[in-house]
Formats: structure tokens, C-alpha cells, sequence
């Protein structure tokens, strides 16, 4: 066999690829016509997916556990050293695998879907400006490069939340995740401005070797670890930042799609696992982020029951099972995590993308009462949602059962009542996904005016192709009770250091699985009565609800809690700085002093007459009293 | 060279500085207060005078040549000055067919 170990430096060119489509559709947005934007930006996120699949064997191949590739020397400041590098290692090149995988897909698709609007170049800019930089934040080396990786995404989410820009909502939906992840981003770098001034480095490994020698729970360490949790919080949407991953589907559906799946979101499960030598030291925090993930699976799961805009419940799915990410980050099994994570990005994928493709054939229609009857007419559609709702729901043997039940069964080994409440919001994910399926694919039409059809081919391949990964993905870590090797995790464990617990019996897990399958049956044979056997369909808004259901639908109120909690003090407050203070106070203080320069402007341009003589006089004159000064003094 | 030297040292070093400062004096006079521009211009030429015989006269009696290459440089300056002032002269007159200086405060902004 060849030595690939090498050529595992050109892993520079999976993030290049995406920049320079970014740079090529951006700059020549003007000029490419139809479907070129698209094309060439799909094109390079595939070989970008080309370049990762080559450097995950070269990796392999190398037998080494890390290997750094240092581009240039980015900033050297006395004792401060940050070179521009990439760390590749295997979560390094997991998380490449997926972004550039599920993000080329999306790409694909992106070209069927997003044929025919009119900024359709700048688009593809935006998405690919995206990958780049989600590439950048989990190949980076250090915490900057990775927050550099951070803002971008960021950025381009705020970009392409609020795409169609023209709609107030959509334009509000954008500026609301801005802030929110800015919320979060402020605690992210003062952790990294903390872990500096801990480790006097922000190299990973640095950190790391360092970190090991301190004592758990140092009180420096639980307040470095709590900031990088604001951060994470904030960018993969737990209680309290939630709100905004829910809006964020005002973009278009395959922005949603990425946001949710591949990029974005993910960003801040990478970072905790990637720092889970700091969490292990940190039992506090490790025990805020379990209470964190729990409550924000169950309450975005609760809100999910309600939901009628297909896209909304499947962004409360996704805050949900980022809740069971927490979870599982929160009991030390960060790979357990990273494994829901790849399962997640595969089947929320396949999800959005199907939402997408339901969206195009009702013409734009998103609720789903409005919906039913989808299943004939569009097939493919149809069975791809089913597996990936199967997924989701956690039935053996598709992805999301051997990933769910394992975080699950980690539960059970940490505390049985962490377990209980993680299958109750696992059960009810399981019905409102298949409440979803049935009132959508099942049924009859309720809308006449639409005239469904199957979407062209650019958008059903990459359905399919994500369908078949959601389906068999779970094979990559068949846990020992089935005769697997837990391949996924112990491929990670030479990077993630998870936390060893006590493995259950085969009896106690076998146990759990059989009674947890059979209640999720049950759930499903409920929604089937309600929604295809009495064919019962969520009531119209503004009909009369109990208060309970009311509550629900709305969300808890946690919006209207928000606005008039934190952004109506803060208007008001902003209101009175500038209408008092700026315009009564400030401005009259800066306009006084430019008044006054003017007013002795026009003092000095009385002395320029252009009289020669006096000019003359004026000079001999203050030459005459300069040596008389000198003479004297 | 000597000779000159020792005929400069002939008069006392005082009444050099006197005879300037008194040049001087009457071309800055001139200056400040004739109205004529090739008097100003003269009285100017006054002034650079005066300057170059002190130069000389301490030159001659410090034993120094250097003074006498100012002396050189100078007249260069004010052949220059000349030339480009009598021309100034030459387009006043001929625009405004006078020479009084207080009509240039006309090109003021």
C-alpha cells in the first residue's frame, strides 16, 4: 500500500474548497446564470467530502492518534504564540465527514430547490461561506481558531436565517439568533481569555496535557468549563437560549437543514467533547449541563406535541435530541454524544430535507393541517420520512435507536430517574414525529388548491442517499449486547476521553430495551388512532382550548416571557439614553465645542487681510519681542 | 587671500557689526513701510547686504573660510530672489499697471 501519511497536510484543502467556492459564486454573483452557482458549489463541497475521506484513512494509515498541520504563524505577542493550524485527529475527521457529507447533500439538493429565485448566486455564496466556516471550527487547533470557525457561523446563519429578507419576520427570526448566539459568544471567549490566562495557551493539546495534573473541581477550572457552557448553550440551543433555533427556519429549508443537522448547531456538542479532559474535571458543571439537556429535551419535546408548521415541530425535535447530546456530554459520554450527533445529522437531515420537499410540492403551504394524503402521491418522499421518522422515534434496528439507547442506558447507569425522564421525552418525540407523519402522508387531501407531485430527481438522490445512512448508520456502534464492537466509540476514544462507568448487564439492558420498544409501540398505535383511525386533526388557531393545551401551543409563553422580561426593559432603557441622554445631554455638549472653534475661526480671520505690511510688521514684531525674551530671561 | 584678510582687520571688528546692523535696520525700515514693491525689493537686497559683510568681516577676522562660502550661497539665493520677484513686478505692472504692494492683498482667499 501506497504511505498516504504524507500527503495527510493537504487536509488544508477541505476547508480551502468551500472558500474558494464562496469567493468564485460571491465575487461572479452577477454573471453566473441558472443552475452554475449551485453546481460549482456542490462541486466543491464534494471534494472537499473527497479530501476528508482521503485524509480519514491517511490517518488511519498513519497509526498516529493526532497530527497537526501548521499553515503559518498567525499571532506572536511576547509569551502569546498561536499558530494557524489544523488538529486532525479522529473526532476532528468525524466531524469533517459529516459537515462536508450531509452539508454536499444539501447542496445537491439546494440546486433543485432553490432553482429559480432570483438571488439564488448569493445563496450558494452564503451556504458555502458557511461550511467553510464550520470546517474552520472543528479542524481548528486552538480555541481561536475555533472561535474564529465560531462567529462564522454565526455570521452566515444571521445571513441566511434572514435570506428572504424582504419579510419583517424573517428579518426579526435572523437578528434574534444573532443576538442570542452573541449572548452565548461573550461567554465562549471569556472562557477562552480564561483558559489563557490559566494555561498561558489556547493550543488544545497544551491546554490538555496541562489540565491533567490539576485536582478535580478547582474552582478555576468549574469557571472556565461554566463559560465554555454558556457558549455551547447558546450555540446549540439549550434552555435558556433555545428560542432562537426555532425561528431560524424563517430561511430557506435547506438552510434549516444545515443549520440543524450538519453545522451550526453541532458546533457546541464539538466543543464540549473536544474539551472533555477540562469537563471531567468539573463534576458541577457536568451536573448543570445533565439538569440542562434533560429539561430542555423534555419542555422542547412537550412544545413539539403541539406544533402544526411541519418545520416547527421538527425544530423543536432538534432542541430536543441537542437535549439528549447534553445529556449524554453531562454523564461523561462524550462519544456516546458524538455518536448521537452523526446519527442526528443524518436522519434531521433526511427530515428537513423532506420537509423541504412537501413544502415545494404543496406550493410554499407548511402547516400540516392543511396537508394528508401525501403518501401516493409522493412515494419517495414518503418512504424516506418514514425511515428517518423511524429514526428519530428511536426503533431498532434504524440509527437513531442504537444512538438514543445508548445514551439512554448511560442514564440508567448514572441515576434510574434520569432514565425514566429521558424515556418520557424519547416517548413523546416518538408521537408528535409520527402525529407528523400521519397528518402530512396519511389521509386525505385537506388542501384542494394544491396539486401535490413528486420533486425532480436533484432533490429526491441526496433524500434517498441520506435515507439509506439513516437506516444503516447505527451499524457503525452495535453495543456488545448485540455482538457488536462499539466500533464509533472506540474509534473516539483515542481522542474523547469519556468518562468509564460501570456497564449494565445484558439482562438489565436487554431489559430496558424491551419495555422502552414497547412503549414507544404503544405510543405509536395512540397516534395512529388519533390521527389516522378518527382522522383527527389539530384545531384552527383561535378556537377555544384548555388552558393546558393553550399553554403548549404557545410555548410555554417562553417567547412573550423573553420580550417582556429582557427586550422591553432594554427598549425602554435604550428609548431613554437616546432621547434623554443623547439628544438632551451629549449632542448640545459636542455641538457647544464645534460652535466655539467657529466662532474663534472667525476671531483669527480678521488678522488675514492680505496687507503685505502688516504681515511684515506682525513678523519683525515677533522677532523683535522673541529676542527681548531671550535677552531678559 | 592675506592680504584682503589683513585689510579687513585694518578697521576694528565694532564698526563692521555697526554698519550692518545698521543696514540692516534701514532695509527692514524700507521694507515695513514703502508702499513701492521694487523699493521693498531693494531694501530686501539691503538686508541680505548687510548680513553678507558681517559675514565676511567675522570670517576674516576668525581666520575662517567657511563664512565666505555663505557669503557665496547667499547672493546665489538673491540673484534667484531677484529674478523671480522682478517678474512678479512685471506681471503687477502690466495687470494692474501700478507697483503698489497693498493691491496684492487682492489674492487673499
Amino acid at each position: 500500500m501506497v504511505a498516504l501519511y504524507p500527503y495527510i497536510t493537504i487536509s488544508w484543502l477541505v476547508p480551502a474548497f468551500p472558500l474558494l467556492g464562496f469567493l468564485v459564486t460571491g465575487l461572479a454573483k452577477n454573471r453566473l446564470k441558472n443552475n452554475q452557482a449551485g453546481i460549482i458549489a456542490s462541486a466543491m463541497v464534494s471534494i472537499s467530502f473527497l479530501i476528508s475521506v482521503f485524509v480519514f484513512f491517511a490517518l488511519r494509515a498513519s497509526g498516529q492518534e493526532l497530527v497537526t498541520v501548521t499553515l503559518f504563524n498567525w499571532i506572536s505577542a511576547g509569551s502569546l504564540k498561536i499558530p494557524f493550524a489544523f488538529l486532525i485527529d479522529n473526532l476532528s475527521v468525524t466531524m469533517m465527514l459529516i459537515v462536508t457529507g450531509v452539508g454536499a447533500l444539501i447542496h445537491i439538493y439546494s440546486i433543485g430547490y432553490m432553482h429559480g429565485d432570483e438571488r439564488v448566486n448569493s445563496f450558494f455564496a452564503q451556504m458555502n461561506l458557511f461550511t467553510f466556516s464550520m470546517l474552520l471550527l472543528v479542524m481548528g487547533a486552538n480555541y481561536l481558531i475555533l472561535f474564529i470557525g465560531w462567529e462564522g457561523v454565526g455570521f452566515c446563519s444571521y445571513l441566511l436565517i434572514g435570506f428572504w429578507f424582504k419579510n419583517p419576520v424573517f428579518n426579526y427570526a435572523a437578528r434574534k439568533a444573532f443576538v442570542m448566539n452573541r449572548i452565548g459568544d461573550l461567554g465562549f471567549i471569556l472562557g477562552i481569555i480564561l483558559l489563557f490566562f490559566t494555561f498561558k495557551s489556547v493550543s488544545f493539546t497544551e491546554v490538555f496535557s496541562q489540565a491533567v495534573s490539576l485536582h478535580s473541581g478547582a474552582p478555576m477550572i468549574t469557571l472556565i468549563t461554566l463559560l465554555l457552557l454558556v457558549g455551547a448553550v447558546g450555540k446549540s440551543a439549550q434552555i435558556p437560549l433555545y428560542t432562537w433555533l426555532p425561528d431560524a427556519m424563517a430561511g430557506p429549508t435547506p438552510v434549516s437543514a444545515l443549520i440543524h443537522a450538519a453545522t451550526m448547531v453541532t458546533a457546541g456538542i464539538y466543543m464540549i467533547a473536544r474539551s472533555g479532559i477540562l469537563y471531567n474535571l468539573a463534576p458541577l458543571t457536568m451536573n448543570i449541563m445533565v439538569i440542562l439537556g434533560l429539561a430542555t429535551a423534555i419542555l422542547a419535546a412537550v412544545i413539539g406535541l403541539r406544533q402544526n408548521d411541519i418545520k416547527k415541530v421538527l425544530a423543536y425535535s432538534t432542541v430536543s435530541q441537542l437535549g439528549y447530546m447534553f445529556l449524554a456530554l453531562g454523564l461523561g459520554a462524550y462519544s456516546t454524544a458524538v455518536f448521537h450527533l452523526t446519527t442526528h445529522a443524518f436522519f434531521k437531515a433526511l427530515l428537513f430535507l423532506g420537509a423541504g420537499s412537501i413544502i415545494h410540492a404543496m406550493g410554499g403551504e407548511q402547516d400540516i393541517r392543511k396537508m394528508g394524503g401525501l403518501r401516493k402521491k409522493m412515494p419517495v418522499t414518503y418512504l424516506t420520512f418514514l425511515a428517518a421518522t423511524l429514526a428519530i422515534s428511536g426503533i431498532p434496528p434504524f440509527s437513531g435507536f442504537f444512538s438514543k439507547d445508548l445514551i439512554l442506558s448511560k442514564a440508567f447507569e448514572n441515576n434510574p430517574l434520569l432514565f425514566i425522564l429521558a424515556l418520557g421525552g424519547a416517548l413523546i418525540t416518538c408521537f408528535y414525529m409520527f402525529r407528523l407523519l400521519y397528518l402530512v402522508f396519511f389521509g386525505s387531501q385537506r388542501l384542494s388548491t394544491a396539486h401535490p407531485h413528486e420533486s425532480p430527481r436533484v432533490m429526491t438522490i441526496p433524500l434517498i442517499i441520506l435515507s439509506i445512512l439513516s437506516v444503516f448508520g447505527g451499524f457503525l456502534n452495535i453495543p456488545s449486547l448485540f455482538g457488536g464492537k462499539s466500533g464509533f466509540s472506540e474509534f473516539l476514544s483515542s481522542t474523547v476521553r469519556s468518562k468509564v462507568t460501570t456497564e449494565l448487564s445484558f439482562s438489565t439492558e436487554s431489559g430496558l430495551i424491551t419495555g422502552s420498544l414497547i412503549l414507544l409501540i404503544v405510543v405509536i398505535l395512540l397516534a395512529y388512532r388519533t390521527y389516522v383511525k378518527k382522522a383527527a386533526v389539530p384545531v384552527a388557531d383561535g378556537v377555544p382550548t384548555s388552558f393546558l393545551s393553550k399553554t403548549i401551543t404557545n410555548k410555554f409563553y417562553i417567547d412573550e416571557f423573553y420580550h417582556a422580561v429582557i427586550e422591553k426593559p432594554f427598549g425602554f432603557l435604550s428609548d431613554f439614553f437616546f432621547n434623554k441622554v443623547e439628544n438632551k445631554i451629549l449632542d448640545p455638549i459636542v455641538d457647544e465645542v464645534g460652535i466655539l472653534t467657529s466662532k474663534l475661526g472667525n476671531l483669527a480671520r480678521k488678522l488675514q487681510q492680505g496687507n503685505m505690511s502688516f504681515y511684515f510688521f506682525a513678523m519683525v514684531a515677533g522677532i523683535l519681542l522673541f529676542i527681548i525674551f531671550i535677552l531678559i530671561v | 587671500m592675506q592680504e584682503i584678510s589683513s585689510a579687513i582687520q585694518l578697521i576694528p571688528l565694532e564698526n563692521y557689526v555697526f554698519l550692518s546692523v545698521a543696514l540692516f535696520s534701514i532695509g527692514m525700515m524700507g521694507v515695513l513701510f514703502r508702499r513701492n514693491t521694487i523699493a521693498i525689493l531693494m531694501c530686501l537686497e539691503l538686508m541680505f547686504n548687510s548680513v553678507n559683510l558681517l559675514l565676511t568681516a567675522f570670517s576674516a577676522y576668525h581666520s575662517d573660510p567657511a563664512g565666505q562660502v555663505f557669503v557665496f550661497f547667499i547672493m546665489i539665493v538673491a540673484a534667484a530672489e531677484v529674478a523671480v520677484g522682478l517678474s512678479i513686478v512685471v506681471m503687477m505692472k502690466r495687470n494692474v499697471d501700478s507697483v503698489d504692494i497693498n493691491l496684492l492683498n487682492r489674492l487673499k482667499w
